[in-house]
């Protein structure tokens, strides 16, 4: 009985991590889900769904040849999750400001109130070394409706954290 | 009338150019009425492309109608549907009855004119925005070969900002 995996990696970026690790995970008969991979400040990193016959040590040791001479941190965890259990998102909300300490904190508290659910959150910094801002991009699950997020973006914009909200409205056809 | 089975990605049906309708006949008529049973069975579909069930016409139906916050022009049986202006673009989230369990982003013009036919051969012309406008740009994407996932800029978030509500 196969199961799935995350499998995450983590380290210095350089080119051709993903092609080896997944040339691996292949080799060693392994299926891959989900991925989210991205560089972050300079480093790269992957959450990967991976299922696969054995258990997680074995799995840990086929990616360790990778891992180790590209001079990445591993780690596997069995997980429950399986493919096709997506939650679609219906709102989006962007928040930017200047870089201060404790924005995500704050902005993030005020929409856990409201009842947002974040199913995607993805920020960056941008600007200056100087002037640095910030900016941060959600989507997720309105909980109590889009009104309450609507006061607390109110509430956030008169604290000089300027912060948009659009209702995402899935078409199928 | 008959609800058909809605081909799925990769099925290569769905990457072929569809050929224009000649014959506006009470065939054309039966096949519109089975593609449309075909989308009202689906998951809240909002429209849906002859395509999608093999059927190799330019022909869809769209229905916006349960949008109301949206202007739209409810059912609309188009024939040989052509796009003759757009404007503006606009970020939207996008899934399709052909690619299951999946939605990305697309960016779609805000705005258009589209000229068709109706089912007997009637000449029709929309001026359609906002979440209407999106539904007949993914529609008349499968006639020509097209589906949203090749055109999806992003898998989860918005490359640039959609109206902002302030
Ligand atoms: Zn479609």
């Amino acid at each position: 009985m196969s199961g799935w995996f995350m499998l995450t990696v983590v380290g210095e970026d350089r080119p051709g991590i993903v092609a080896r690790l997944t040339a691996a995970l292949y080799d060693g008969g392994c299926n891959l889900g989900e991925a989210s991979m991205l560089r972050l400040g300079g480093n790269f990193a992957i959450l990967l769904m991976v299922q696969w016959e054995g258990g997680a040590a074995r799995l840990a040791a086929l990616v360790e040849p990778v891992t180790r001479s590209l001079g990445l941190a591993q780690h596997v965890d069995r997980i429950e999750g399986r493919l096709h259990q997506h939650v679609e998102p219906d709102v989006g909300i962007t928040v930017s400001g200047s870089d201060r300490a404790g924005i995500v904190a704050h902005a993030v508290g005020a929409f856990a109130e409201a009842g947002l659910n974040i199913l995607n959150l993805e920020s960056g910094v941008g600007g200056s070394a100087e002037r640095p801002l910030y900016i941060m991009h959600i989507e997720g699950q309105a909980l109590e409706g889009i009104a309450p997020l609507r006061s607390a973006l109110e509430i956030l914009r008169r604290e000089g954290i300027d912060a948009s909200l659009t209702p995402i409205d899935t078409l199928i056809g | 009338m008959a609800v058909r089975p809605v081909l799925t990605f990769p099925d290569e049906s769905l990457k072929r150019t569809a050929e224009p309708v000649e014959a506006f006949d009470d065939a054309l008529r039966r096949a519109v009425a089975d593609l449309e049973e075909t989308m009202r069975a689906g998951p809240a579909a909002v429209g849906i492309a002859a395509p999608q069930v093999g059927w190799g016409r330019r022909v869809v139906i769209i229905d916006a109608s349960a949008r109301p916050q949206w202007p739209n022009h409810g059912r609309l049986v188009l024939v040989n549907p052509e796009i003759v202006a757009w404007e503006g673009s606009v970020v939207g989230r996008e899934g399709c009855l052909s690619v299951p369990d999946y939605t990305g982003n697309v960016v779609r013009a805000e705005r258009l004119t589209l000229e068709a036919f109706d089912e007997r051969g009637g000449p029709l012309r929309y001026e359609m925005e906002g979440f209407e406008a999106r539904v007949a740009q993914h529609e008349i994407d499968h006639l020509n070969g097209l589906l949203f996932i090749d055109r999806v800029v992003s898998r989860r978030k918005d490359l640039f900002r959609r109206k902002v509500y302030r």
